[in-house]
C-alpha cells in the first residue's frame, strides 16, 4: 500500500504541477510585432511622433492598412468613414457644387443629401459623426499620455498639437451637428455615456483651447504636415467670422475674425503663381498652403475625399461618381479662366443634369490631379500624391476682405481689394492669358465674395458652411438644380442648416437629444 | 518546452504504473455473423461487463478474449442490437447480430468517454459510415447532409472541396463564433484555417470516417463547456481489427456539370434592347456609345463552366501484426471543378494503431492524419462576369496587349467588366495545405483498482499553408485606372494546436446503483501566424499576423443510474480563457439531466407494441469565447499601421500608432439550454425515433456593437451586449417496414422547426434604435438587420407597391413611418421582411438491400427560406445595360419589372426558396462471385440530382441568404467500385 501511496502522490504532485504552468498560460501578451500593449508603447520621442501621426492619419486615412483595412471606425464602408471624404460629402454634395452618381451608396442614402432631405438614420451624416469622436477620443488618450512630458520641447508641441486637433474635429461638430456629445483628456476609455454640449458651449470651448494653445504650438511652416500658429490663427478666424451664425444675431466677431487673420497673413504665405499649383501631386511645394492632409501614392493611401475627387471624376473614363451642377459653372463669367478647369462637352459631359444618377450629366471638374506642375505622373497609377489642402492663403484673403465688409475693425477695404485682385492676378496665370483679372472697389460686394469664394475655393470642403453664412443654404433666396430634391431647386426647411444627431448615436447614448425639428 | 518535457515525463510515468500485472483468466474463442447476409461480422467490440476488458472481432469474423469464468460477454456493433450472454463455463460462444436500426444498444462517444445509446440522457445521435452520403470526395461535412434533425450543413459552394457551414440549432452568437466544435478522434480542431485550402476539414478524407456523432443539448456538450454552445459534432476513423490484413481498394470516377444557367439575353436579343434604349434617350446610348459594340454572339456562362472529370482511389490495409491492430490507409483524389481551371488533388494518408498491453489494463490508440492537398481557386469572380458581360464582345479578338483576349481596356473603358474566360486562363492562383493531426490516447486502469481508469490524450494538429495568385501583366483585368500592371500575391501560415487531456474514470456498480464519474483536466494551445505579400508593377503591401490563446479546463461527470431506469447525469467544466482578464477569465459551466427508462418499468411489460421508451429533461449553461480575429480584446493595445497607411509629418514618413478598442470587463458569453426528449420504439424496435424541445437562450452576446461616441477608441466594440432566444422542435423517425433475411428497407425522416428571436441588442433599450445593419449587398449598402424581437439576419428591405396588374411600380414604396416626404433614403420605412433560415426542415433518407442489390436516396425539404436575389436586383433594371461607358448584359427576366433604375432596396427581390432537393441517388451491386476471398461492390451514384423549387436563380439553398453568384452546385454522376480482399 505504501508504494502505491507513495506512486499516487508523485502521480498527483506531477498533474497539479502541469495544471499551475497551464493556468499561467492564461497570461498572454500580443505576440504580433505591430502590436503593443499601452504600457510599452511610448519610449522615445520618435515612438510619440508616430502616437501624434496617427492623430493626423485619421482626418487623411481610414484605418491601420492602407489603402483599407482595420479601419478606425466601423459601421460604414471604410472609404466613407474617412474624415475629409465625409466632411466634403456634407459640405459639398448639399449645395450647388457637386453631386454623386451612385444613389445605393450609404445603405442608399446618399441622394438624401443633394435632396436635402437627410433623415436621422443617413449613412454619411453618421460616418462623420462617429470620425470627430473618434478623434477626440484618439487625440484624449495622446494628451494624457504626453501631459507629464511637456517639459521636452518637442513633446509639449505634440501635445498642443493633439489639442488642436481635438479642437478641429469638435469645430466640424459645431458646425454641422452643432450639439455633441463631449469628451476631454479627463474621460478614460469604458463604456459610459458622455453628456451633450450646446453648440455655444462648443463654441467657448473650442475658442479657449485654441487661445491657450497657440503660443506652444511651431511657428508658421515649422514642418510641413504639422498644424502650426498659422493653422490654429486660421481655425480662430473661421469659428469668429461664422460666430452669427453659431451664436446667433448679435454675436458677432468680426474684429476679432480680422485680427487672427492677420497674424494668418503675416506667417509668412504667398499666392502660388498659378492656380493649378494648388491642387496637384506637388502641391507640397505650394506656398500657399497653411494646413493640408498629406497623402503620398506609395505610403499613404486610402479611399480618402481627394482619391474619389481624383478617380471618381466624370469624363475621364474612371468610374464617374462625382459631376458639379449648372448653377455653380454658371458663377463663371468666362469658362477659359484658369480655375475653371472642367470636363465639358467635348469629354462627353451635358451641363445640365435631367438624371442625378446619369454620369454623362454634369461636368466633371478636374482642379484636382495627380500630376505634378511639370507633367509628371504621380508615383502611383491609383492613389494620388496630392494632398488636401484644408486652409490656404487665398481663402484667409477672401475671409479678411469679408470680415472687413462686413463691418469688422483692424483692417480696411482698400487692403482688402488688394488682396482679392491678388487672387485673380496669379502672374503665371497672367502670363497664360487666363487670369480673371482686378476688380474695382465698387465690385467688391458681399454678394460677389460668395461667388468669388465659389469660384476660387470650389470642392475644397467650403461651399455649405458659406452658403449658410450668407443666407443662401436654407429657404429659398437661392435655388440650384436638385436643391431639395427637384430638378430646378426648391426651398429648404432651416432645419437643414444643421443635421440631425445620428440616429445611431441617439440610440447608443440616451445623453443626447435630437436637434430640433428632426 | 517546459511543457512537452512535463506531458513526456507524465506519460513515463503511467507507463511505469502499468508494469503491475492483472489475474489469469479463462480464454473464450468463437464467430459473429451477420443476420443479414450470414457474412462474418468484422470489427464487432466484445466487452466482459461491467469491466473495460474487451476485444473485437477480425476481418473473419472471429474472436478471443480472456475473460473470468462467471463473466457476461456484451456483443456490440453498429447498427446490429447489442447482446448480452453469460460465459456460464463454456468456451466458445459462436453468435448472430441482428441488424437494429435504432441502434439503442450500440456505443456512442461522447465527451471524455463512450456511452450506451440507452444511457444517454442528452440529446445525442449518430450515424455510421453505411449511412453517410454516397460519393463525397473532398468536403467530409457533406457526409451528413440531411441526416440529422436539428442540424443543418449548407455546403458554400459548388467548388471543389468547398467547406460547409454547419448550424446544429440554428446560430446562438451574432458575433462570436456559430461553428460547432469539432472533434476527431479525441482532438478538438480550431475552426479557423491557415487558408490555401477551400474547407480546413478537406484534409480529412471522407471515407477514413467511421462515425459522426453530433452532441446537441447542453447535457451533452456541457462537458466541453466553453466551446459547445454551438454543439458538439465528435468524428472517429477506422481503426484496425485483430486478425489477418485485410485490404481494401475504393475508387470511385465521377462527371459533374452545371445545373442550370441564368437566362441573360444573346447578341441579337442583347442588340435590340440597346436600340431601344438608345431611341429613349436616358440611358446615354448614342452612337459613339453603340460603336463600342461587337459583332460576336458569345454565350459567356457557356465559355466558363465545363464537364468535371474527377477521380478518387483509397487504399487500405487493416488488421493486427504481433496483437497490434492497425490501420494504414492512402487515399488520392483529383476533383475537377466545373468552373474551367478549378481544381482539388488531394493525398491523404491515416494511420490507427490501437494496441492493447498489460493483459488490456492498458489501451493505447495512435492516430495521425496527414493530408497534402493542392488547391487550384481559378477566380470565381468570373461567375458573376459571365453573367452581365456583354455578349456582341468575343472572348478572344488577338488584341497581343492582352493576350489576345477582348478587354474593354481596348475600347479606352478602365472601368468595364472583366473578360471572365480571361479571368481564368490568365489566373494561376493555387494553394497547397498540408496538415497532420496527431494523437496518442492512452487508457489505463489502475491494476490494483480495477474500477478506477486514467485517461490521458495528448497530441498536436498542425495546418500548413502556403499559396500565390498570379496573373501576368497583359491581364485586361487587372490594371490601375487602365495602366496593367499583374497580379503576384503570395501568401503563407501556419495553423497549429497542441492538446493534453487528462481524467480519471470511476465505474462501479453496486447492487443496483451504478456510477460512472470522469474527473479531468484540459490544456490546449492555439498559434497562428502568417504573412500576405500584394504585389503588383507598381506597389508591393506585406501584412504579417501572429497570435495565439490557450483553454484550460477541469471538468467533472458523474452518471448514475439507478434500478437501470432512472438515470442522472451531472456535469460541471470551470473553463479558463486567455481572451479575457484574470478577473472574468474563469467561467463555471454546469449541467444536468435526468432520464426514465419507462419501458423498463412493469406496468408497460405486458405492452408488447411497445418496444422502448424512455423519457428525457436536461438542463445547462455553456460558453462562448471564439471572438473572431480577436485574442486580446481586453488589453489595451496599439496596433501600428502597415506600410500603406504611414503618414507624413516634414520629410519624413511615421508607422502610426493606433490605441485600439478594448473593453476591460469582456467576459463569457452564455448560452441556456434546455432540453425535454422522449424516445420511443415499436413493433420490436422496427418503428423507432424521438421528439425533442428545445430552448436555447444565449445572454451576455459577444457582440461587435455601436456604443456611444468618444468613450472608447472606435464607434464599435466588442462586449457582452445583448441576448437572443432560440425555440425549436426536432423529430427523428426510422422506420423498417421490411426485415427479411434477404431483404431489408429502412426509411429515416427528420423535422426541425427553429424560431429565433434577438431579445436584448444594445446597452440603451432605445426603442427607436434601428439595428445592426447586416448582409451587404454593395458598397456600403446592406439587405438584412438584427433587431430586438426578430429572428437574426431578417431581411429589411422597403415594401413595393405594385400596380393593377401585379407589376411592381419603380421606386414606389409604402411609408410605412408615416412620416411623409421621401420613402427611399429613409430606414424608417424599411421593415423585417422573413429570414434565411427555413421555418421547417426535413429530410428524407431511405436504404433498400435486395439480395446483392442495394439503394439507398438522401433528400430534404425546406420550406420557408427565403432568397434575396441580389443577381437579379444587381442587373435586372435598363440602365445597368450601359454604364460607366460600356455595355453589360441584363437578364431576360427583366421584363418581369420593367425597372430602369436599380431598385436594390425593393421586398420585390426577397423571394420565397422553400425547396425539395434530391441530394444523393445511389444504386449499388455486391459480387462475391469471383472467390471466397474477395469481394467487390460497383456502385453508381446521382449527386444533387435534382431540385424541385420556385425560386428563379440558380440554386434555392443558398448560404446566408444572399444569392449572389456563387460558384454553382454541378450535378455529378459518380461510378464507384469496393473491393475487399
Amino acid at each position: 500500500m505504501k508504494i502505491i501511496s507513495n506512486k499516487i502522490s508523485i502521480l498527483s504532485t506531477v498533474v497539479l504541477l502541469l495544471m499551475m504552468c497551464c493556468i499561467g498560460d492564461l497570461d498572454v501578451t500580443p505576440i504580433d510585432t505591430r502590436i503593443t500593449t499601452s504600457a510599452n508603447v511610448y519610449t522615445t520621442t520618435e515612438s510619440y511622433k508616430a502616437g501624434l501621426a496617427k492623430l493626423y492619419a485619421a482626418f487623411a486615412l481610414t484605418g491601420q492598412q492602407g489603402p483599407a483595412g482595420a479601419g478606425d471606425v466601423g459601421g460604414v464602408d471604410e472609404g466613407f468613414s474617412c474624415f475629409i471624404r465625409s466632411l466634403w460629402n456634407l459640405n459639398e454634395l448639399t449645395t450647388d457644387e457637386a453631386v454623386w452618381s451612385y444613389p445605393n451608396d450609404a445603405n442608399g442614402t446618399i441622394f438624401n443629401l443633394h435632396y436635402n432631405n437627410w433623415v436621422p438614420s443617413d449613412g454619411i451624416p453618421t460616418a462623420l459623426f462617429a470620425r470627430i469622436m473618434n478623434v477626440a477620443a484618439l487625440a484624449n488618450e495622446f494628451i494624457r499620455a504626453t501631459a507629464s512630458r511637456t517639459n521636452d520641447p518637442d513633446i509639449s508641441k505634440f501635445h498642443a498639437e493633439a489639442r488642436f486637433l481635438r479642437a478641429l474635429a469638435y469645430y466640424y461638430g459645431l458646425d454641422l451637428f452643432a450639439n455633441m456629445p463631449f469628451v476631454t483628456e479627463a474621460d478614460l476609455p469604458g463604456a459610459y455615456f458622455p453628456p451633450q454640449k450646446t453648440r455655444g458651449e462648443l463654441f467657448d470651448y473650442v475658442e479657449s483651447e485654441l487661445k491657450a494653445i497657440k503660443p506652444e504650438m511651431g511657428a508658421p511652416r515649422f514642418e510641413y504636415g504639422r498644424a502650426d500658429q498659422g493653422a490654429c490663427a486660421m481655425l480662430l478666424a473661421k469659428l469668429y467670422l461664422n460666430a452669427q451664425v453659431y451664436l446667433g444675431e448679435g454675436s458677432a466677431k468680426y474684429t476679432e475674425a480680422i485680427a487672427e487673420l492677420n497674424e494668418v497673413i503675416a506667417g509668412g504665405y504667398s499666392l502660388a503663381p498659378r492656380y493649378a499649383h494648388n491642387f496637384l501631386a506637388d502641391n507640397h511645394n505650394s506656398p500657399e498652403i497653411i494646413f493640408a492632409q498629406l497623402f503620398d501614392g506609395q505610403k499613404s493611401q486610402a479611399y480618402d475625399a481627394l482619391n474619389v475627387i481624383i478617380y471618381g471624376n466624370a469624363g475621364n473614363g474612371g468610374w464617374a461618381g462625382l459631376r458639379t451642377t449648372s448653377a455653380f459653372v454658371n458663377k463663371f463669367p468666362d469658362l477659359n479662366e484658369a480655375r475653371a478647369i472642367f470636363a465639358k462637352e467635348d469629354k462627353g459631359q451635358t451641363l445640365e443634369i435631367d438624371a442625378v444618377n446619369n454620369q454623362g450629366q454634369g461636368y466633371g471638374v478636374f482642379k484636382f490631379k495627380n500630376v505634378t506642375s511639370t507633367g509628371a505622373p504621380g508615383s502611383h497609377p491609383s492613389f494620388q500624391d496630392t494632398d488636401y489642402p484644408m486652409f490656404r492663403l487665398a481663402d484667409a484673403y477672401l475671409m479678411y476682405a469679408e470680415a472687413a465688409l462686413r463691418g469688422g475693425t483692424g483692417g480696411n477695404l482698400a487692403t482688402a481689394l488688394s488682396y482679392v485682385n491678388a487672387i485673380r492676378a496669379r502672374p503665371g496665370d497672367v502670363a497664360d492669358g487666363k487670369a480673371p483679372g482686378a476688380i474695382t472697389s465698387g465690385q467688391l460686394t458681399l454678394d460677389f465674395i460668395l461667388d468669388e469664394r465659389a469660384r476660387e475655393l470650389y470642392w475644397e470642403g467650403h461651399r455649405r458652411p458659406d452658403l449658410i453664412r450668407f443666407g443662401k443654404f436654407t429657404g429659398g433666396d437661392y435655388l440650384w438644380p436638385w436643391k431639395g430634391g427637384v430638378k430646378d431647386g426648391t426651398s429648404i426647411e432651416p432645419k437643414r442648416a444643421i443635421f440631425p444627431i445620428p440616429a445611431a448615436d441617439i440610440g447608443s447614448n440616451p445623453q443626447l437629444n435630437q436637434n430640433t425639428g428632426y | 518546452m517546459i511543457k512537452l518535457y512535463l506531458i513526456r515525463k507524465l506519460f513515463f510515468l503511467v507507463l511505469l504504473l502499468c508494469s503491475l500485472h492483472g489475474w489469469a483468466q479463462t480464454t473464450i474463442t468463437g464467430t459473429i455473423t451477420a443476420g443479414d447476409n450470414d457474412e462474418a461480422l468484422p470489427g464487432v467490440s466484445i466487452l466482459e461487463k461491467g469491466t473495460n476488458n474487451g476485444t473485437v472481432t477480425n476481418a473473419d469474423g472471429d474472436y478471443s478474449i480472456s475473460v473470468n469464468e462467471n463473466a457476461t460477454l456484451v456483443f456490440s456493433f453498429v447498427g446490429y442490437a447489442s447482446q448480452e450472454i453469460p460465459v456460464a463455463g463454456r468456451r466458445s460462444i459462436d453468435l448472430i447480430l441482428h441488424e437494429d436500426v435504432t441502434a439503442l444498444s450500440e456505443i456512442v462517444v461522447i465527451g471524455y468517454g463512450e456511452i450506451q445509446k440507452k444511457d444517454a440522457t442528452g440529446a445525442v445521435m449518430n450515424i455510421g459510415s453505411r449511412d453517410f452520403n454516397k460519393g463525397v470526395l473532398t468536403s467530409p461535412q457533406d457526409l451528413i447532409i440531411g441526416k440529422f434533425a436539428g442540424v443543418s450543413v449548407t455546403s458554400n459552394s459548388g467548388a471543389p472541396g468547398s467547406g460547409a457551414t454547419i448550424r446544429i440549432r440554428g446560430g446562438s452568437s451574432l458575433t462570436a463564433s456559430n461553428d460547432p466544435l469539432i472533434v476527431i478522434d479525441g482532438y478538438p480542431i480550431g475552426n479557423t484555417s491557415a487558408g490555401g485550402i477551400a474547407n480546413s476539414l478537406a484534409a480529412l478524407n471522407p471515407n477514413d470516417i467511421e462515425t459522426f456523432t453530433v452532441l446537441k443539448d447542453a447535457s451533452a456538450t456541457a462537458i466541453y463547456g466553453s466551446r459547445a454552445s454551438n454543439g458538439v459534432i465528435i468524428i472517429t476513423t477506422r481503426k484496425g481489427a485483430p486478425g489477418k490484413m485485410q485490404l481494401s481498394y475504393n475508387g470511385n470516377a465521377s462527371a459533374g456539370s452545371p445545373v442550370k444557367f441564368l437566362d441573360v439575353m444573346n447578341a441579337t436579343e442583347f442588340k435590340a434592347v440597346v436600340d431601344e434604349l438608345a431611341v429613349t434617350g436616358v440611358s446615354g446610348i448614342d452612337d459613339p456609345a453603340k460603336a463600342k459594340l461587337g459583332n460576336a454572339n458569345t454565350d459567356w456562362q457557356r465559355e466558363i463552366f465545363r464537364t468535371a472529370i474527377s477521380h478518387d482511389h483509397n487504399l487500405s490495409a487493416s488488421g493486427s501484426i504481433m496483437n497490434l491492430p492497425y490501420r494504414l490507409s492512402y487515399g488520392y483524389t483529383d476533383q475537377q471543378g466545373i468552373l474551367k481551371t478549378t481544381s482539388v488533388q488531394r493525398n491523404s494518408l491515416n494511420l490507427n494503431l490501437n494496441p492493447t498491453l498489460l493483459d488490456g489494463d492498458l489501451k493505447l490508440n495512435l492516430s495521425a492524419k496527414g493530408s497534402h492537398t493542392i488547391s487550384n481557386f481559378g477566380d470565381a469572380g468570373a461567375v458573376g462576369n459571365a453573367v452581365s458581360f456583354d455578349p456582341t464582345q468575343p472572348v478572344m479578338d488577338g488584341d497581343s496587349r492582352y493576350g489576345g483576349y477582348f478587354s474593354w481596356l481596348s475600347k479606352g473603358i478602365t472601368n468595364g467588366n472583366s473578360n471572365p474566360v480571361a479571368m481564368l486562363e490568365q489566373t494561376d492562383n493555387q494553394g497547397t495545405s498540408k496538415r497532420i493531426i496527431a494523437n496518442l490516447q492512452a487508457d489505463y486502469r489502475i491494476p490494483f483498482f480495477k474500477d478506477l481508469r486514467v485517461n490521458l490524450n495528448m497530441g498536436f494538429d498542425q495546418e500548413r499553408s502556403e499559396g500565390y495568385n498570379f496573373a501576368p501583366l497583359d491581364a485586361g483585368f487587372i490594371h490601375n485606372n487602365g495602366t496593367l500592371v499583374g497580379r503576384n500575391n503570395t501568401y503563407s501560415a501556419i495553423h497549429r494546436s497542441e492538446l493534453l487531456d487528462l481524467y480519471f474514470n470511476y465505474n462501479k456498480q453496486f447492487g443496483s446503483h451504478k456510477v460512472d464519474a470522469t474527473a479531468g483536466y484540459g490544456w490546449q494551445h492555439f498559434h497562428r501566424e502568417g504573412e500576405n505579400t500584394d504585389s503588383n508593377e507598381v506597389t508591393t503591401t506585406i501584412n504579417q499576423f501572429k497570435n495565439e490563446n490557450f483553454l484550460v479546463s477541469f471538468f467533472g461527470r458523474l452518471n448514475y443510474t439507478l434500478n437501470d431506469k432512472y438515470l442522472l447525469t451531472a456535469t460541471l467544466r470551470q473553463d479558463g480563457s486567455s481572451r479575457f482578464s484574470k478577473a472574468n477569465r474563469w467561467g463555471l459551466f454546469p449541467s444536468v439531466a435526468l432520464a426514465w427508462r419507462i419501458k423498463d418499468e412493469g406496468f408497460l411489460n405486458d405492452v408488447s407494441i411497445l418496444s422502448d421508451l424512455k423519457l428525457r429533461a436536461g438542463y445547462g449553461i455553456t460558453g462562448q469565447q471564439d471572438i473572431p480575429n480577436a485574442y486580446y480584446p481586453y488589453l489595451a493595445v496599439y496596433r501600428a499601421s502597415n506600410e500603406l497607411a504611414q503618414y507624413q509629418l516634414g520629410n519624413s514618413f511615421y508607422t502610426t500608432l493606433r490605441p485600439e478598442p478594448y473593453d476591460a470587463n469582456i467576459r463569457w458569453e452564455e448560452t441556456t439550454t434546455y432540453n425535454l426528449g422522449v424516445d420511443f420504439g415499436f413493433f420490436n424496435d422496427n418503428l423507432t425515433g424521438s421528439v425533442e424541445l428545445f430552448q436555447k437562450n444565449t445572454a451576455d452576446l459577444l457582440n461587435n456593437i455601436a456604443i456611444a461616441n468618444g468613450v472608447n477608441f472606435s464607434n464599435f466594440l466588442t462586449t457582452n451586449v445583448g441576448s437572443m432566444e432560440n425555440r425549436g422542435i426536432e423529430v427523428t423517425l426510422n422506420v423498417m417496414p421490411v426485415v427479411r433475411d434477404n431483404f431489408t428497407w429502412n426509411v429515416g425522416v427528420n423535422f426541425t422547426t427553429i424560431t429565433s428571436e434577438i431579445t436584448k441588442l444594445n446597452l440603451t433599450d432605445d426603442p427607436t434604435y434601428l439595428g445592426v445593419f447586416v448582409g451587404g449587398i454593395g458598397v456600403d449598402a446592406f439587405i438584412q438587420n438584427h433587431q430586438v424581437g426578430y429572428p437574426a439576419f431578417s431581411f429589411f428591405p422597403y415594401q413595393q407597391v405594385y400596380n393593377d396588374e401585379g407589376k411592381p411600380i419603380e421606386g414606389l414604396y409604402v411609408d410605412r413611418s408615416g412620416l411623409g416626404g421621401s420613402v427611399v433614403g429613409n430606414s424608417l420605412n424599411k421593415y423585417h421582411h422573413k429570414r434565411p433560415a427555413p421555418d421547417y426542415l426535413l429530410g428524407f433518407n431511405s436504404r433498400l438491400n435486395y439480395k446483392k442489390f442495394d439503394f439507398s436516396f438522401s433528400s430534404r425539404l425546406s420550406i420557408g427560406n427565403y432568397v434575396y436575389n441580389n443577381v437579379e436586383s444587381g442587373r435586372a433594371f435598363y440602365n445597368a445595360v450601359y454604364s460607366q461607358l460600356h455595355f453589360r448584359n441584363i437578364p431576360n427576366n427583366v421584363t418581369d419589372t420593367e425597372f430602369v433604375n436599380q431598385q436594390q432596396y425593393s421586398d420585390y427581390y426577397v423571394h420565397n426558396a422553400s425547396f425539395f432537393k434530391m441530394d444523393n441517388l445511389s444504386a449499388g451491386y455486391s459480387f462475391d462471385e469471383f472467390s471466397e476471398k474477395v469481394k467487390a461492390r460497383l456502385s453508381f451514384t446521382v449527386q444533387n440530382a435534382f431540385v424541385i423549387t420556385k425560386y428563379k436563380g440558380i440554386d434555392p439553398e443558398v448560404n446566408g441568404g444572399i444569392d449572389n453568384n456563387i460558384y454553382p452546385r454541378p450535378r455529378t454522376l459518380l461510378l464507384g467500385l469496393n473491393v475487399t480482399f
